[in-house]
């Protein structure tokens, strides 16, 4: 199978029904994307798949590469692209983090929101935040780095 | 001699915290680990406070068993108050010594010299010289005396601002946990265990058993002993498919402790314990009103969003060196006990510490190290084992449910005149190094099988399950008897604040109570009974910032509540103040905290401190609890085990006290207590009814209306 992961294109030998997160990790060495579930509930493995934020954990591989030529972004990928650079500038701003192991998923579930809707709702902002989890209590820096990266995005 | 610092009682020379070098760097050893808390920020800022550095010239190394030292564990909100005095006090005198050194090769006075930036200057020259000119001239190998003179806080240019994490940028890029890291060669392992530790494999033929497991695709080995029954492979995600299909054929017995679920306030004074009266003080006076009663907490999860990881590399054969990468709390104990398990010298093993999912006490980390430990010794191979999310909310240790009575007197003039708090609850402690005995879920298993240490909890003055039991108000009479219940029908341990949050929460909700049947305002009763002027600031302070309880403001159904505490009756002064909205369910709006933790090292890294606490607090308090049935833990996953979500969280505003002529205080566990109280308060300031019982529920809360 072969397909875009950040930019590059990679073939990949994996099992169709392998979920992704498992491929981005140790077939492409992306780790950026983190095991937390396997059941799609934390939001700790979130990548972007043609600018959706989708759950790698539970998406497999077959699904990804039946779409006309997919494209994935994940964390690493996020830095080189313009909003992702700047919504993960606004949570270090913010210091938006404790442990950090849910922090990458709710970056790009932020750049996917932004990038469909530059100036979201605070009820748009929750709903993309609804499928992730985050146990040390960073949510209010969190809430706090998004407002900060739309200030950013809107002048 | 000096009082030393406790760490550098332990580990006496110089050169134990300090090196010159790599390059126009400094390192700075620490057995103070960052578990997500901030500590590398603020541990940088102390060094180089008295180093004379800044903190891209220090290098801190933590949790290496190779070169850190011991410091024991990173816990009890101690890592400030004993490992940034130690670092303080060697910083210092690494600092004198090159002093003594510079003004020898300036031929300047010594007390002429400042250094900054790691240079050293006098008015007296033009010539400067540096810690790295200087390396070949002093011997850090000597002891440290706790004699050099520490920087006065009214110096501080580093300590005291809000430093940025160094570790934050790599962890929001890419590889940075133990989780993500590999080796050559590397198998990935998985453990099969049953739905509760106490179940054993069903009796099984082991041949056949190892052949219907390599039979599996994905499984290349298997490595089964006694009760321990592990898979490995090449592949990580085929590794966790056979997982599946391995569960299935394989056979649990029951549970061998477990009773039937039922209410926490039945439960626990039903178990057997040995009682002691651990506190007496005064004497009662008469009252004119009585009053009693009982609150408790649930068992609770650390429910950590990754669950623990490890990588062990026996380096190619079982006589060889075992690396242990790990994010435990206590690298030397968790190394000490390995051995000890593995029956190995202690200079044969290193365990390395590095990052790991949120810690907030004695989760899975050390026992997932010991499952990658001992998979790699048998396989000789290097090994990652991660947990599954349902290994992680079943296997690591819970908090230990309480229950709390109080029975307390007033007398004429609306004062507490006697005052008796009884706590049941488990040990909250049973890591490796506490006690006796090796505290490894793995090691459990194996055979010849290691014994599990029975249970004992801390005692006074820091406490476990009687911590914060004594009431830090002024009472002419206060009585506290713990009834230790000796074995737990659930597996239990360090979770955040120990028994601080039951008996604050109990404390503060029954103040309240209390205030309210001599018809006084809870902020008026709580000052009333204390002269501590800072415990008195942190109240006042919460009470102006939430605009309290103004008379008029009142909404339907809406209400606010207060919870104060110090954390360990030593540590940092914590007052809250919720304001909820009660409808279906409970609705908090607005949190205010109020903290004096002494002089700040980090107020950034200290208010997020406070506010994950009160994050974390308000999903214990609301949501949270650990269930089981007769074959084992039924919360396994996020679905049967709910935490706090991003549409539940309130507004939080902190308000940092700094009190730069005072020692630092521990804050990292201060809010846990203080939050739950404030909730409850509330709740009962909006609906004048009681929760006595966590967590507060929908289900709870209807259940207290219709009982009222």
């Amino acid at each position: 199978m072969s397909f875009k992961v950040n930019g590059r294109t990679v073939e990949v030998d994996a099992d169709p029904d392998a979920p992704l997160l498992y491929v981005l990790r140790n077939d492409l060495d992306f780790k950026g994307s983190r095991f937390g579930c396997g059941t799609g509930h934390c939001g700790a493995c979130t990548v972007l798949i043609d600018g959706h934020a989708v759950q790698s954990c539970t998406t497999p591989l077959w699904s990804v590469s039946s779409a006309p030529n997919p494209e994935i972004l994940t964390i690493e990928g996020l830095i080189a692209d313009p909003i992702g650079a700047l919504v993960r500038e606004a949570f270090l701003d913010e210091q938006a983090a404790q442990c950090g192991y849910c922090i990458n998923g709710i970056i790009v579930s932020v750049t996917a929101l932004l990038k469909r809707i530059p100036n979201p709702s605070q009820a748009e902002i929750l709903e993309a935040l609804s499928r992730h989890l985050c146990r040390c209590g960073s949510h209010v820096r969190i809430l706090r780095a998004v407002d900060s990266a739309i200030r950013m995005l809107t002048p | 001699m000096k009082d030393l610092p406790s760490s550098i009682q332990k580990s006496p020379r110089l050169n134990q915290w300090i090196a010159i070098g790599p390059g126009k760097q400094i390192t700075a050893y620490s057995g103070k680990v960052e578990l997500g808390q901030g500590i590398g920020a603020a541990l940088t800022q102390i060094a180089c406070e008295e180093l004379g550095l800044t903190p891209q010239q220090l290098q801190l190394v933590a949790g290496h068993t190779g070169c850190s030292p011991d410091e024991l564990w990173t816990a009890g909100s101690q890592s400030i108050e004993v490992g940034g005095a130690a670092l303080r006090c060697a910083g210092a005198q690494a600092r004198a010594l090159f002093a003594r050194a510079a003004a020898s090769v300036l031929g300047v006075a010594e007390e002429s010299l400042r250094v900054e930036r790691g240079i050293f200057s006098s008015a007296q020259t033009q010539r400067v010289t540096d810690y790295w000119s200087l390396a070949g001239e002093v011997d850090l190998s000597v002891e440290i005396t706790g004699d050099a003179p520490l920087r006065s806080p009214c110096d501080y240019r580093i300590a005291g601002l809000s430093l940025a994490r160094p570790d934050l940028p790599a962890k929001l890029s890419g590889a940075a946990f133990v989780h993500d890291f590999a080796l050559p060669g590397m198998l990935h392992a998985r453990v099969l265990r049953g739905p509760h530790t106490s179940c054993r494999l069903e009796p099984v033929a082991k041949e056949a058993l190892a052949a219907a497991l390599t039979a599996l695709p994905g499984v290349t080995a298997v490595v089964h002993s006694g009760n321990f029954l592990a898979i490995a492979g090449a592949d990580e995600e085929e590794l966790v498919r056979a997982l599946v299909k391995a569960q299935k054929i394989v056979g649990w017995t029951k549970p061998q402790k477990l009773c039937v679920q039922g209410e926490i306030e039945e439960m626990l004074p039903a178990m057997a314990c040995e009682s002691s009266v651990v506190h007496l003080a005064g004497a009662p006076q008469t009252p004119v009103t009585q009053h009693r009663a009982r609150y408790s907490r649930p068992y609770l999860a650390h429910a950590s969003i990754g669950p623990s990881c490890a990588v062990a590399d026996p380096s190619g054969g079982p006589s060889s060196h075992l690396t242990i990468w790990s994010h435990t709390q206590g690298p030397h104990f968790l190394r000490d006990q390995i051995a000890s398990a593995l029956g190995r010298e202690k200079n044969e093993v290193d365990v390395i510490h590095m990052p790991g999912a949120g810690c907030y006490g004695h989760n899975g980390a050390d026992d997932v190290a010991f499952d990658a430990a001992f998979i790699a010794e048998m396989l000789g191979t290097p090994v990652r084992v991660q947990w599954m999310r349902e290994d992680e909310l079943s296997h690591s240790p819970f908090g230990s449910a309480s229950l709390v009575e109080i029975e307390a007197g007033l007398d004429a003039g609306g004062k507490i005149s006697s005052w008796h708090l009884q706590v049941w609850s488990h040990t909250h402690i049973k890591r490796p190094g506490w006690d006796e005995g090796i505290n490894l879920l793995g090691a459990w298993a194996i055979e010849p099988a290691i014994p599990e240490p029975k249970d004992k909890d801390v005692s006074l003055p820091a406490g476990g399950g009687q911590r914060n039991a004594i009431a830090i108000y002024d009472l002419p009479h206060q009585a506290v008897t713990h009834h230790f219940i000796t074995r737990s029908p659930l597996r239990v341990s360090a979770l955040r604040s120990l028994g601080a949050y039951a008996n604050t929460f109990a404390i503060e909700s029954f103040l309240d109570e209390l205030a309210a049947k001599v018809e006084t305002d809870p902020v008026t009763f709580r000052l009333r009974h204390l002269a501590d002027p800072r415990a008195r600031a942190v109240i006042e302070a919460v009470a102006k910032a939430s605009g309290w309880r103004q008379p008029g403001a009142e909404i339907a159904n809406t209400g606010m509540g207060i919870g104060f505490g110090r954390y360990k009756n030593r540590s940092a002064y914590c007052a809250v103040v919720a304001r909820v909205r009660v409808e279906e369910k409970v609705h908090v709006e607005k949190v205010w905290a109020v903290v004096d933790a002494g002089r700040v090292v980090n107020p950034d890294g200290l208010t997020n401190q406070i506010e994950g606490g009160i994050i974390q607090s308000l999903s214990w308090t609301l949501k949270e609890a650990v269930t089981w049935s007769e074959s084992g833990i039924t919360s396994q996953t996020w679905d049967g085990y709910p935490i706090l979500t991003f549409d539940e969280v309130p507004e939080v505003e902190v308000l940092l006290l700094d009190r730069i002529d005072e020692p630092s205080l521990g804050c990292g566990e201060a809010a846990a207590g203080p939050t739950a109280a404030a909730v409850a308060n509330a709740v009962a300031h909006a609906l004048g009814v009681r929760a006595r019982h966590l967590p507060l529920t929908a289900e709870r809360l209807t259940r207290l209306i219709d009982e009222t």
